[in-house]
């Protein structure tokens, strides 16, 4: 986030080509956790899409942080197939909408809020439902709490999203599918961690290391709990928002 | 006037429906469009954009879509076109026969295309 379009691109491109080798690395594991409620097909579209996409995203002369997002995400939904295309893919195609003006704290939330509300609205899930909404929604309220709230530096409020995430990964395992191939189990899909959260928590992971890589920083020591208790709200930002919730 | 596009898994599946619809559609224009883009079962957002962009002449298009994913893809495609596009949840062959008898109407706008697709939810054959 150093404001020059151009080296934050560069990272950019460098963060894929991260997600690309570890989830081909992550590839058996992927397919372990798919196949005990999906097709078995997660790791290895996974590992296919990113590839493809890191080698695209290679090819660019030049990037802007927008650009990049933009072809890696037309890569995914070309590439993976089923549903993880236009999930992962697509709601990244939108989301790059938010990089107008370059990559800053102020809009990585904006990109966070986008890219989650496309894959709830896509995949018409919500938290509970057993898919990577549950990894998506910690990570995005605590990124975006962490910003617009605590005012932490950016590489700090990325680290408690990450943690965020695993813990919304750890919370797939005892609760019920109600969406995705595994909904079909119906009660058998209880006890079984979700591929797609999974895959979410190593892409925000590998986010994690190239950024703190990229700041010459140490990836920061944090949980997602929050030391204080909120007064009032008076430091909040958004208290006049709607109550986005269920209606 | 109002476009079609046919969405399936299967390539040939799409090109099949479309030649089965286009029986009763008239000059009506409908596009088949489906496939992984290398031989194989599935469908691409891309592919679909372009679909929609073929078959539409102005008035905005009525998308059929077969199962899953597709449904998701021509939802990205249709957020992707500039042009004005909606799904029918219809089932994918009796849904394009019926749009594309109520396309030939020359009164025929986006809704009662639509709606006439999502008729065949009811079609009883025996």
């Amino acid at each position: 986030m150093s404001g020059d379009g151009r080296e934050d691109g560069a990272t950019v491109v460098r963060a894929v080509a991260a997600v690309a080798d570890r989830l081909e690395d992550e590839r058996a594991y992927l397919t372990e956790l798919d196949s005990a409620i999906g097709d078995a097909d997660h790791g290895g579209n996974m590992a296919r899409g990113w590839a493809a996409a890191a080698e695209a995203a290679r090819e660019l002369d030049d990037p802007d942080p927008q650009t990049v997002c933009k072809t890696v995400g037309k890569t995914l939904m070309a590439e993976v197939g089923g549903a993880s295309g236009p999930l992962f893919g697509g709601s990244l195609v939108f989301a790059s909408a938010e990089l107008d003006d370059g990559l800053t704290p102020e809009s990585a939330v904006a990109f966070a809020e986008t890219y989650l509300e496309k894959v709830e609205d896509r995949g018409d899930a919500r938290v509970g439902d057993q898919t990577m909404v549950d990894a998506l929604t910690p990570a995005v309220h605590t990124f975006k709490k962490s910003i617009e709230t605590d005012g932490l530096p950016p590489l700090e409020a990325l680290a408690k999203a990450v943690d965020a995430a695993e813990r919304g990964v750890a919370f797939t395992v005892p609760i019920r599918a109600r969406k995705g191939r595994a909904s079909y189990l119906g009660w058998r899909s209880v006890g079984h961690q979700d591929p797609g959260a999974t895959s979410t928590l190593f892409i925000l992971e590998e986010l994690l290391a190239t950024a703190a890589d990229a700041l010459g920083a140490e990836i920061p020591d944090v949980d997602a709990t929050s030391p204080t208790i909120p007064d009032d709200g008076e430091e909040a930002t958004d208290a006049s928002a709607p109550d986005p919730e269920d209606d | 006037m109002i476009g079609l596009v046919v969405v399936s898994h299967s390539e040939r599946a799409a090109e099949g429906i479309v030649e089965v619809a286009a029986e009763m559609a008239g000059d009506t224009r409908i596009e088949p469009v489906g496939g992984d883009g290398q031989g194989g079962i599935g469908t691409v957002p891309d592919a679909i954009e372009a679909a929609i962009d073929a078959a539409d002449g102005g008035d905005g298009v009525v998308v059929l879509v077969d199962l899953g994913s597709a449904v998701m893809n021509a939802d990205v495609a249709i957020e992707l076109s500039d042009a004005e596009a909606v799904i029918a949840d219809a089932p994918v062959l009796e849904g394009a026969v019926n749009a594309a008898v109520a396309a030939t109407d020359p009164s025929a706008t986006l809704d009662s295309v639509r709606e006439q697709a999502e008729a065949a939810r009811g079609m009883t054959k025996l």
